[in-house]
């Protein structure tokens, strides 16, 4: 083994030498099948097998760097795909996953999950969360890109940026705790009102505009930026080009700018389909009242105020993750099929 | 002389200029402007209203400037051990979460930047999958618990630890950003790929580790949630979630509770800003950084 591993170093540099010529070409003889390899002026080079061989050889150390990220991914993410085995199981907080006494129930915890009187409310709230952000998030950073693009003040248009992204890195709780502080009870908004209180953290029907105000809020300048680097390799020549023929900074955004940024639109676009199912639980459980339980609670909060705990039912939380993440993997694999077919371009 | 062929130069743009494209900037001036003071005016509002008397702040006569100036919010903050206690965690959390995080993460990138690396088409597919699959929450809890770290503080530091979209971040920055002619100069040298990363490929990285430095170091600042999926001992809660159950404060009954309610939504304003500065002065030293190389390409 040690001394094949040899030949291969060499014939990975020289030419082999004689002995394994000749065992190449009796392979050659052989099994004239006509493989790439077979063919008589290939004989003498190395297999892709060796050559792959010597690479490693020479250059595998590197595999040391992915090592350690390579472990804790298939730790911290593929053990956990492991554990979706708790959503046909009877499991309590702490069992392992398949241990000597685990309890397989079948589909029982979907069955549960799916014959929920509010199944439906959570579904829809799920995807009515997500759709609004989407139709008032999505468009938000591209035009904010394209104002900002036609500045003709560098510095201006240097300094509104970093201020346009800084609340990305403003934390969720902080967040929320400014809405409550405008928003809420005793806020603001309430005293301007007249100060009876519009509790608006108690109205189901004021959660969704106070979620998507607030997420775009802090995320439209952030957004933005994929934008910008996309607008700022446009070819001056072009805007040039067009200005010669007569047409306004405005009718060049259509005509120079949004072409330019159009692959860009559509990939963002696949993503953000594939992500009509996904909002995370952290932010709406810290918006979360008895009040607007109607509207907020989502199967991700489903997941975080049934599924944990010491009195959880980690089961059914399984069970219902799952389900949503098999919806976004699926709404993910429409989208990008929908776009390989109408635009020609998709993510992989 | 430059500033003489500048001048012509702006003359001559401003002939070209037509009225449109006047009322073009005008407008674009106006939203840009408009959205500005949107973002602007909450931070704002809570500074004032950190340094305002709170009876002031809840009858809701502080909106432009602050009304009987006090630091009273911050004194009474300095009476919080619960506040400090979770600064302090956070700053322990965040300072070693991060150096895990870059040190997982930037070898990561650049060894899938390599196209010689070995199993590089099933380790590629291995971490794209995960950016759209996963287990969920239970399950991951579940798996935590199984290695220890249910109600252990260490989990602050080791959840997240590493983002696989961070990983392409910096998979697109060497592929871009580090000259061949070196890589090959180094080889020829007789480095071995240890020598080479730590000795050329790192000096080269500054800006990508910076901007990772950031995202990171803001995503355990922020994190509040794992101390509670974990159920962490509240001695050991970073300070997002001390933050979390102080803001949760409501009014009670009484005299007494009166004036608490005050001071504790006094304390809540003065909290939310010492939990934001640190990072908003961060943000700006490694802004620079964002170039194109940084942030785009990651995409692909």
């Amino acid at each position: 083994m040690q001394n094949h591993s040899n030949t291969a170093v060499l014939t990975a540099e020289l030419p082999a030498d004689a002995a394994e010529n000749e065992k190449l070409i009796e392979q050659a003889y052989e099994a004239l099948d006509g493989t790439e390899e077979n063919k008589p002026e290939n004989r003498n080079k190395p297999s892709k097998w060796d050559r792959w061989k010597a690479n490693f050889k020479r250059r595998g150390w590197i595999l040391l760097f992915i090592l350690p990220a390579l472990i804790y991914v298939i730790i911290f993410c593929y053990a956990p795909m492991y554990g979706i085995l708790i959503a046909f199981q009877d499991y309590g907080q702490g069992d392992p996953i398949i241990g000597a006494d685990t309890v397989w129930v079948g589909f029982d915890n979907f069955s549960i999950f799916f014959s929920d009187p509010n199944f439906w409310s959570y579904f829809t709230n799920t995807f009515l969360l997500c759709f609004f952000g989407f139709v008032v998030g999505f468009p938000l950073p591209i035009i904010v890109a394209l104002l900002l693009n036609s500045l003709r003040a560098k510095k201006v248009k240097k300094g509104l940026q970093i201020l346009y992204y800084a609340p990305h890195f403003i934390s969720l709780v902080v967040m929320v705790g400014m809405l409550k502080m405008i928003f809420g009870s005793d806020g603001l908004l309430d005293k301007w009102a007249g100060g009876n209180g519009l509790e608006l953290f108690l109205k189901p029907e004021a959660f969704r505009p106070l979620f998507i105000f607030s997420g775009n809020w802090q995320d439209f300048g952030w957004s933005a930026i994929i934008y910008l680097a996309a607008l700022s390799g446009v070819d001056p020549a072009l805007h040039e080009a067009a200005k010669v023929d007569g047409a306004s900074r405005f009718r060049r955004i259509f005509s120079v700018d949004l072409p330019a940024i159009a692959p860009t639109i559509v990939m963002l676009m696949i993503l953000s389909i594939g992500n009509l199912m996904s909002c995370g639980y952290e932010k709406v459980i810290l918006m979360q009242t008895d009040g607007n339980r109607v509207t907020s609670e989502i199967i991700s909060t489903f997941v975080y105020n049934f599924g944990l705990g010491a009195d959880g039912k980690p089961g059914l939380g399984t069970a219902a993750g799952l389900f949503n993440s098999v919806i976004n993997v699926a709404l993910l694999i429409i989208a990008n099929f929908t776009s390989k077919k109408l635009a020609n371009q998709s993510m992989w | 002389m430059d500033a003489k062929e500048l001048k012509t130069l702006k003359k001559k743009n401003k002939i070209r200029e037509s009225k449109t494209d006047y009322i073009y900037y005008a407008v674009c001036g106006f939203i840009l402007f408009l959205l500005a003071v949107i973002i602007i005016y909450p931070l704002y509002y809570i500074v004032i209203a950190s340094v305002s008397d709170p009876s002031a702040v809840v009858n809701g006569e502080v909106w432009l400037y602050p009304v009987r100036l006090t630091f009273s919010g911050y004194a009474n903050l300095f009476n919080r051990p619960d506040v400090w206690r979770g600064y302090f965690n956070t700053l322990v959390y965040t300072l070693a979460g991060t150096a895990f995080n870059i040190a997982l993460t930037i070898p990561a990138g650049w060894a899938l930047s390599r196209d010689y690396l070995p199993f590089r088409r099933v380790i590629m597919p291995l971490l794209i999958i995960t950016m759209f699959f996963g287990g969920g929450l239970v399950p991951y809890i579940a798996v935590c618990t199984a290695l220890g770290l249910y109600q252990n503080p260490l989990i602050m530091v080791l959840g997240g630890g590493v983002s696989v979209y961070n990983v392409f971040m910096c998979k697109s920055f060497f592929q871009t950003n580090v000259p061949k002619e070196v890589l090959e100069a180094a080889q020829i040298d007789g480095a071995g790929e240890v020598r080479t990363f730590f000795d050329i490929v790192l000096p080269l990285a500054k800006s990508i580790i910076s901007v990772m430095v950031l995202f990171y170091a803001v995503g355990h600042w922020n994190n509040y949630i794992d101390a509670l999926i974990f159920q962490v001992d509240t001695d050991y809660w970073p300070l997002q979630t001390v933050l979390k159950a102080l803001l949760e404060v409501s009014a009670g009954e009484g005299e007494v509770a009166a004036e608490q309610f005050l001071i504790a939504k006094q304390v809540q304003f003065t909290s939310i800003i010492i939990a934001t500065v640190p990072i908003l002065i961060l943000y700006p030293m490694i802004e620079k950084h964002f170039g194109q190389g940084v942030l785009v390409g990651s995409f692909k």
